[in-house]
């Protein structure tokens, strides 16, 4: 192996910033346009991330500039759905994944409460049925549910 | 085969709750290069959306195409609508083999008539070729393409060689290959092209037939909109390194590791239209020109024999600095001579002392 | 033909042809005006050839549209990196660019100057006598290969083969048409001038 070690190998330390390629902060100014219409007409925005021309190290840095808010959640449907509020508070971060694990959509959401998190109509109106149909048999299980009436 | 199911039933009986399908349909929309407030109307499209059945032809191709179909990781939201396609015959991808597997397909055919999508891979000998180079069962390209493509809703051209010719067409086509729009023209054709195509354009493609059951909207070379409307050059990250006139001039010097833009090594972003700028390639890893490679144009037509893959694309294809050397010297012989001549003609008059008039100093003119 | 097919043979035989036919055209015509030499000034000198001839070459240009768009085209010609890109390739000498944006600008004030000076020629009574076919001709040819060009940069034709191939085209119309007409003072017009200034020199007086 002596021969291999005089081969001179120059190894690059990788750099400390993550290289800048400009696209973050376009998007922040989108981000901001966006929070604006939210502010004066209620109007939600949903920005999808896929169809940016990232270049390496953007997305790191749009996300570091959004930094971590108050709120995080974890929807468990198709896979992980991870989502947070940014420190800008109605600035959420959706990140999609499928079941093992890999990212198939990311999303800004601009809007109070993001519409995944959101209970939808028609699952309140199952959800009744449902609650309905354990609480009956729930009664009929329990004889002491009578008398107590 | 096809049921009558619809995709809405087939998820609700997959467990699929009803977040699950918004985030299918959320998914599907930047599959589909849509904007996010199109989720609503693909969840309302596919709640209805019926399983098509789908019959894929492979001719003159090298399988890329496929493989690159396959690259979209299990289980994706593409395998998911797979699951809600039917595909009834694909050389590879079939269990079947032999004379079972052209019964699939002609079943198929009878089963489906008018309503099952043909997806073509590959260019085929055009019909006054010899069809002895490419056949399957016995069965010439052109023949088998004709008799499929009859009873069906639409044809998908996927890759390069279906869409415009590709490898087989390039200089000098031995085999005399024509592309799929070649020869189709009483069906409508989507040609989605690349070599190969990004997976999640192929899927995207399907999908959008699948949700919406029209064709999409087209360019001039017949391929979608939503993800060919667009070039390389102009969703480049390194666009910016091209407008302040930043380039790598080698494939190892500062600007390349720099990350600069690369039309100087003979990128072919300005000229071609598709998607890896923004979907990436291997679930969103990176793309060639992220891995500092210049962009062959593998998404138009001709692109083998559209200059070198490493001369800019402003470069001309000939040898045009011999050509201004030979014709400038013997232009300059020329006009010494000429001039040389006219000296000596003028001398001649003032010894002759020859007259002009006015008029013919003006005919010179 | 598709529009690939008429983007490589634009780029191909027909580039070949054309700068064959300009370089062939350009010289001959060059090489014979200098070739007749100059009547020998038999008359002392009173003042020097030299300074005033240099001078002249630049002190008639006005500050106009015309100036302008010949600023304009010079730049777009010579400062836009796909262009520096086809020059390395023809003649081996290379220098650096400006920023796409800056020449895209440049462009558009080319066109609008170009606009400008043939309406103030078909307005102008004495310009529009003046012209003729040929002045027409020439403008046509110089207008549309910056048109062209600025076109393809912004995509308003498609397929872009299509578009960059109409805009080579436009440009070696404009070279073989070159030699021929009176755009060969793209070449002529500062010896003009340097002679006008020095035989004034010559004579002692400014021009």
């Amino acid at each position: 192996m002596a021969e291999l070690a005089g081969i001179p190998i120059h190894i690059e330390q990788p750099e400390a910033e993550p290289q800048q390629f400009g696209n973050a902060l376009p998007i922040l100014n989108e981000i901001r346009h966006a929070l604006a219409r939210f502010a004066e007409r209620a109007e939600p925005t949903r920005i999808d991330l896929a169809a940016i021309p990232f270049g390496p190290g953007d997305e790191a840095r749009l996300m570091a500039l959004l930094g971590r808010g108050e709120v995080e959640a974890t929807i468990d449907a198709l896979g992980p759905t991870r989502v947070w509020e940014t420190r800008f508070p109605g600035v959420w971060v959706l990140d999609y994944a499928n079941v093992e694990g890999e990212r198939i959509a990311l999303q800004i959401e601009i809007d109070e409460v993001p519409q995944m998190l959101r209970t939808q109509r028609a699952d309140i109106t199952d959800s009744l049925a449902a609650l309905d149909a354990a609480l009956a048999s729930a009664t009929a299980a329990d004889p002491a549910a009578e008398s107590r009436h | 085969m096809a049921t009558s199911k619809t995709l809405g039933e087939s998820l609700r009986q997959h467990g699929v709750s009803r977040r699950g399908f918004l985030k299918f349909c959320a998914a599907t929309a930047s599959m589909m290069a849509l904007p996010p407030s199109m989720a609503p109307a693909i969840a309302q499209a596919l709640e209805k959306a019926r399983r098509p059945s789908v019959i894929w032809l492979s001719f003159q191709e090298c399988t890329g195409c496929t493989e690159s179909l396959t690259r979209s990781f299990s289980p994706t939201v593409e395998n998911l609508i797979f699951d809600v396609i039917s595909l009834d015959y694909h050389h590879t991808l079939q269990a079947a083999a032999g004379d079972a597997a052209e019964h699939a397909r002609e079943q198929a055919m009878n089963t489906n008539a008018g309503e099952y999508l043909v997806v073509v891979d590959g260019s085929l000998p055009g019909p006054n070729a010899n069809p002895g180079y490419s056949t399957i069962a016995g069965i010439s390209n052109y023949d088998m393409l004709m008799d499929t493509i009859d009873g069906a809703a639409a044809v998908v051209a996927v890759g390069t060689c279906a869409a415009f010719g590709g490898l087989p067409k390039a200089d000098p086509n031995p085999t005399g290959a024509v592309s799929v729009q070649d020869l189709v023209k009483d069906k409508p054709v989507i040609n989605v092209s690349g070599c190969p195509p990004v997976p999640m354009v192929i899927t995207g493609v399907l999908a959008q037939f699948l949700t919406f059951g029209t064709l999409p909207e087209l360019d001039e070379y017949g391929r979608p909109r939503a993800f060919f409307g667009q070039s390389i050059h102009d969703r480049c990250y390194r666009r910016p390194f091209y407008d302040k006139g930043k380039f790598a001039e080698s494939f190892d010097d500062e600007g390349a590791k720099a990350g600069w833009c690369l039309y100087r090594l003979g990128c072919k972003g300005p000229m071609t239209y598709n998607a890896c700028a923004t979907m990436k390639w291997n679930g969103g890893a990176s793309w060639p020109v992220e891995a500092g490679y210049p962009c062959l144009g593998c998404s138009e037509p001709d692109f083998w024999d559209a200059g070198g893959f490493y001369k800019a694309l402003s470069v001309p294809t000939g040898s045009p600095g011999d050509v201004l050397l030979t014709a400038g010297a013997v232009g300059a012989a020329v006009g010494v001579g000429a001039g040389l001549m006219s000296r000596n003609q003028g001398k001649q008059a003032v010894k002759h002392h020859d007259k002009v008039t006015a008029d013919q100093l003006e005919e010179k003119l | 033909m598709t529009p690939m097919d008429f983007l490589l043979l634009t780029k191909g035989p027909l580039f070949s042809l054309a700068i064959a036919i300009f370089a062939l055209g350009i010289l001959i015509r060059l090489f014979e005006i200098f070739a007749l030499g100059r009547a020998h000034n038999y008359a002392a000198a009173r003042g020097n050839e030299v300074i005033p001839g240099l001078k002249t070459m630049y002190r008639r240009f006005n500050p106009d549209p015309g100036t302008l768009w010949h600023v304009g085209f010079v730049i777009a010609l010579l400062l836009f990196i796909p262009h520096i890109e086809l020059i390395k390739s023809t003649l081996g000498v290379s220098w650096p660019g400006l920023p796409n944006p800056v020449v895209d600008a440049v462009t558009a004030i080319t066109l609008l100057g170009l606009v400008a000076v043939l309406i103030h020629r078909l307005t102008h009574p004495v310009k529009r006598f003046l012209s003729t076919p040929q002045d027409y001709l020439i403008w046509t040819v110089t207008f549309l290969p910056v048109l062209t060009g600025y076109l393809a940069y912004h995509r308003l034709i498609n397929p872009y083969p299509l578009a960059l191939g109409l805009h080579i085209f436009t440009v070696e119309i404009f070279l073989i048409v070159l030699p021929f007409t009176k755009l060969t003072h793209i070449f002529t017009a500062f010896v003009a001038r340097y002679y006008n200034g020095a035989i004034f020199g010559r004579k002692g007086i400014q021009s």
